[in-house]
């Protein structure tokens, strides 16, 4: 860990004054995973600025049906929420299967989009990671990558996102609020965060200083049939190694809309929209799922340690989709 | 054995005498021990697995505003013994492994320490290492003897040819990863060197045993070291032993006398400095007659150990008497690689050995078309297999058939994947276990009768979590014949007399057995109304017994697990320990101490796996988030029983020690009862969604 100063910000203007002006500042949320990589050396900022207590941590309706989440809101409190549950299932659920209780009540709904990596090579810095320190090569190609992509990776980086509410939102159409000291833009959840490409060292769309204030949701009635199914090894307390968020608008025997998101493979929430596509029309049958399953899986390309995870991805994909369409769990 | 106890205290669920000042934070821990004016160390560890140290630069670390000093090889004090080379810490330029200890920062604060060590600039010249346990090295060798001293191999009979002739046989290869101890409290140290002697405050299972470690090492008499750990936060074997890091914070204190030194592990550095256990590659050969009767048993290891100091974990050993059969074979065979040194963890040798033999066993049962219990109790031993002495005290059956009455085991469909719940498909197992009971040399005890009409128990024992403050109060209340209020009892510290280290489930049996024969020796000396001031000591007396009986422990573990279908993911509803370990001298604690080792073999059952990364030559997963241990959420009904006897060649208090039996077979249960359920025997641990997708 190395020095740093720490301010309280007083409001968005000037958080996001401090932290344009200054090269080496980061904002602060609740540090439940940048105070992690302080303590291990992978993250040393000069100047953190604390936004945690700006006043975004509200959870209100939007003019035409959809909410807007501030982006201060815990995620226990947003898991709580009575419209979240009714209305985006998908999202309560997917808030819960992550991480343990207390980080619940501490981390905050842009603090979740922004957490980064748990590549074992990105956090050590004994290793070498393209994300970590550009150019210095990939070591989790060749090694441990049980928890590695298996769509969209490059060659420079094999790393997921690891966010569960990230994943119910990109299913969600979520958008992100940013500000700088220019202005206001919404960014689609599915383009917030990048692919590695040759670039890995970037998460997301974000330029420094752009601070996040909001996701919205949009209305989507038919998401109240929404589902989130983690696969995991530990019963909590434990990254996917398959996630699944999907809503499925069924009516007169066929489907009418479908929303797929997988999580824990690939370097971002990952929208499946060709099998969203294949299943536009089709009849809810598991046949009709496991093509489209095997549709979004075509472009899987595994490595070594994480083959098995075409296999999990399509039997997650196709066991929440019938769930949903049986009105299981409603 | 001299006269048994007769039990009045002990018996009792007493709450545990200690829980209070746990649960308020006023029990010290090592590193809450406190002390003037303390520097913090935050150790510089080697970056590559084998080699040598060119250069270390600590210019920059010293240069920062706190540091106090930064040592390496070039400048530490000098050790005066060698011989256990994990303990020759900062002494030459030789890295054996990575994460080694090169340097380290001493500072005011342990985040300025640990800025500093990140600016200790370090280049080497690297040497190729080999850091990959596989069967078919052609470098693997059998050890002299396997930890602690058994035999390396056994044979007896022709077991090719029994095999061959065999009605039926079982040839399967069964592997365990590396392991970690994870106790809550990590590794800690508070040092302090003044007038030339050493007081540690230590995280230790025996400060005895850390004590005349570390003297040599130092080259002191050991009457210069004392080590002080009433409280310990759970060590499973891992704080059985000195580590590099009791050397590093001595090192340290010896460079700022007069101030004390603070050094913690972080979780991090406990992957790579704390020991572990080994991985097995364990081949299991069984010949049977058509009846289930066992006419050949061979149990092949093959582990790992470091390059630069031998561990061999005895795998194969429990093995030598768990079943009868006229032709037996066991074997162990090293790698020593490139890599930290393994060491004890939670009954070494029976855990990973047991899972091997009884997973076979299971593979037998299946095979001879019989139910497993039954295949047990048609090769029960009616003397050791091994010694030929009779048991002290042998109730696998018991277990076996108590356990199948309570876990509902009669009737059981032996057919794999029929039995379907929610999406999830259902399956029971079952497994033995075992554990000896351990009688380790050198303890003692004194009485002594206060002003204050108490009679203080002194002791150097340790409670790592397991009771012993209480289970030792009992006993000695019971001894004096009087109420526990009565009974003052001192451990953890050297100052009191020499106590055994609390590793083997031998505590209570050494610890025990030296109180009552003080209190014995009091009384006789003493009467039962004693002057104020009147003291007696006594050491732990001698058993005749001991050599005459082969003294174990056994148990029957049952396993429900659910594996879902779509998905492979495996839980375990339901578990049912049943023990027979002699008389149990506290239930509440004892319950605690077994389903606590159920717990840890559920979570090597499904969890638990060390990857070591064998480019680099650590582990990479090594945090909570990577190394997973069973959650709450994994644990479903959970409960430990144990038949209700005295083991009168034990000791006196006719018990035989339950902290380890419980974590062995776990494993087993929970593997059998998978491929119960799904028809799918996976026998390589941890057993992972991925082995059972379909």
């Amino acid at each position: 860990m190395t020095p740093f100063a720490y301010e309280r910000a007083a409001d968005a203007a000037s958080a996001v004054a401090r932290v344009s002006g200054h090269p080496r500042a980061a904002f602060l949320g609740a540090g439940t995973n940048l105070v992690d990589h302080m303590k291990l050396g992978i993250a040393a900022p000069e100047l953190l600025v604390d936004v945690s207590r700006l006043p975004f941590d509200r959870i209100e309706p939007l003019p035409g049906g959809g909410v807007r989440i501030g982006a201060a809101v815990r995620n226990s409190d947003l898991a709580a929420d009575l419209t979240i549950r009714a209305r985006y299932p998908a999202l309560a659920q997917a808030l819960l299967a992550g991480a343990s209780a207390q980080l619940r009540n501490l981390a905050t709904t842009a603090g979740n989009l922004m957490q980064r990596t748990r590549c074992v090579y990105f956090q050590d810095l004994t290793t070498p990671c393209n994300k970590r320190t550009p150019g210095s090569g990939c070591a989790a190609r060749e090694g441990y990558t049980r928890y590695h992509a298996i769509l969209g990776a490059s060659e420079h980086c094999v790393a997921t996102h690891p966010s569960d509410m990230a994943v119910a939102m990109a299913a969600l159409d979520a958008v992100v609020v940013v500000r700088d000291s220019l202005g206001e833009r919404r960014i689609p959840l599915v383009e917030f965060h990048r692919l590695p490409g040759d670039a890995p060292e970037r998460d997301t769309v974000l330029e420094h200083g752009e601070l996040i204030t909001a996701v919205e949701l949009p209305a989507l009635p038919f998401a109240a049939r929404s589902a989130y199914r983690k696969v995991r090894e530990r019963a909590s307390y434990a990254f996917a190694l398959v996630s699944v968020a999907a809503a499925l608008d069924i009516a007169d025997g066929v489907v009418r809309e479908a929303r797929i998101a997988l999580g824990g493979v690939a370097h971002k929430p990952w929208r499946a929209a060709r099998a969203e596509t294949a299943l536009r029309g089709a009849a809810p049958t598991v046949e009709n799922f496991r093509a489209a399953a095997d549709a979004e899986l075509a472009l899987a390309k595994p490595l070594d340690g994480n083959a098995f995870k075409v296999a999990l991805t399509r039997n997650t994909v196709v066991a929440t989709l019938r769930s949903l369409a049986n009105g299981d769990g409603r | 054995m001299s006269a048994l106890l007769a039990p009045r205290v002990i018996g009792q669920p007493l709450e545990r005498l200690d829980g209070r000042a746990k649960l308020l934070g006023t029990a010290p821990y090592a590193f809450e021990h406190p002390v003037n004016d303390p520097l913090y160390v935050c150790p510089v560890q080697a970056t590559i697995a084998r080699g040598r140290i060119t250069a270390i630069d600590p210019a920059a670390a010293e240069a920062l505003d706190g540091v106090a000093a930064v040592i390496t090889h070039m400048n530490a004090p000098r050790l005066a013994s060698d011989a256990d080379a994990e303990l020759w810490v900062l002494q030459s330029d030789v890295v054996n492994f990575r994460g080694q200890f090169i340097g380290a920062v001493i500072a005011e604060a342990p985040e300025i320490a640990q800025h500093a060590a990140a600016l200790v600039r370090v280049t080497y010249a690297e040497e190729p290492h080999d850091a990959m346990l596989s069967a078919d090295r052609d470098d693997l060798y059998a050890p002299a003897t396997v930890n602690p001293d058994y035999a390396t191999d056994t044979a007896e009979g022709d077991v090719g040819a029994a095999l061959a002739k065999a009605a039926v046989a079982i040839d399967a290869t069964y592997t365990t990863p590396m392991e970690h101890n994870n106790p809550m409290e990590p590794h800690t140290t508070i040092a302090l060197w003044s007038d030339d002697a050493f007081t540690l405050y230590d995280s230790t299972q025996g400060v005895h045993s850390m004590r005349s470690t570390l003297a040599p090492v130092f080259g002191l008499a050991p009457e210069r070291i004392r080590v002080i750990a009433p409280y310990v936060g759970g060590g499973f074997g891992s704080k059985g032993t000195a580590h590099a890091h009791n050397v590093l914070a001595g090192l340290a204190a010896q460079v700022v006398p007069g101030r004390p030194i603070k050094f913690a592990l972080t979780r991090q550095q406990m992957f790579a400095l704390a020991g572990y256990r080994t991985p097995t590659i364990q081949r299991i050969r069984l010949g049977a007659d058509r009846d289930g009767r066992l006419t050949a048993i061979v149990h092949d290891v093959i582990e790992q150990t470091s390059r630069f100091k031998e561990f061999a974990e005895q795998t194969a050993v429990p093995t030598r008497i768990m079943y009868a059969a006229p032709n037996r074979r066991t074997t162990h065979r090293l790698a020593a690689l490139d890599v930290p040194v393994p060491s004890w963890m939670r009954a070494p040798g029976e855990t990973p050995g047991m899972f091997a033999l009884e997973a076979a066993m299971d593979e037998l049962a299946i095979a001879c078309d019989l139910d497993p219990i039954e295949l047990r109790i048609r090769n029960e031993p009616p003397a050791d297999p091994e010694s030929g002495k009779p048991w002290s005290g042998r109730n696998l059956i018991g277990c076996l058939r108590e356990g199948a009455r309570r876990f509902g085991w009669e009737g059981r469909d032996p057919r794999p994947r029929v039995r379907r719940k929610d999406g999830w498909l259902v399956g029971t197992g079952v497994a033995s276990s075992t554990y000896p009971a351990y009688r380790l040399p050198g303890s003692r005890a004194t009485i002594r009768y206060g002003a204050d009409q108490r009679y203080v128990v002194g002791i150097g024992a340790a409670d790592i979590g397991t009771g012993s403050w209480t289970v030792l109060t009992q006993i000695a209340a019971d001894a004096l014949g009087c109420p526990i209020e009565s009974v003052r009892l001192e451990i953890g510290d050297t100052a009191l007399p020499t106590a055994s280290v609390e590793g083997g489930s031998s505590g209570l049996n050494c610890w025990g057995s030296a109180i009552i024969a003080a209190v014995r020796a009091f009384r006789e000396a003493h009467g039962g109304d004693p002057a104020a001031g009147a003291e007696i000591g006594a050491d732990m007396p001698e058993n005749p017994d001991a050599e005459r009986f082969a003294m174990h422990s056994f148990g029957a573990q049952f396993a429900e697990v659910h594996v879902h279908e779509d998905t492979g993911e495996i839980r375990v509803p339901r578990m049912l320990g049943v023990f027979s370990a002699g008389r149990i001298i506290n239930p509440r604690t004892a319950r605690s101490q077994l389903i606590g080792g159920m717990t840890m073999g559920l979570s090597m059952a499904l969890h638990e796996e060390s990857i070591l990364d064998p480019r680099f030559g650590h582990v990479v997963n090594h945090d909570f988030a990577g190394y997973h241990i069973a959650a709450n959420a994994d644990i479903g009904e959970l409960d430990a029983i144990w038949l209700e006897e005295v083991d009168p060649h034990a000791n006196p208090m006719g018990a035989r020690g339950i902290g380890e039996i419980g974590i062995v077979g776990a494993a087993a249960a929970i593997a059998n009862a998978a491929y119960h359920a799904t028809g799918i025997r996976v026998r390589d641990l941890p057993l992972t969604p991925d082995k059972f997708l379909s």
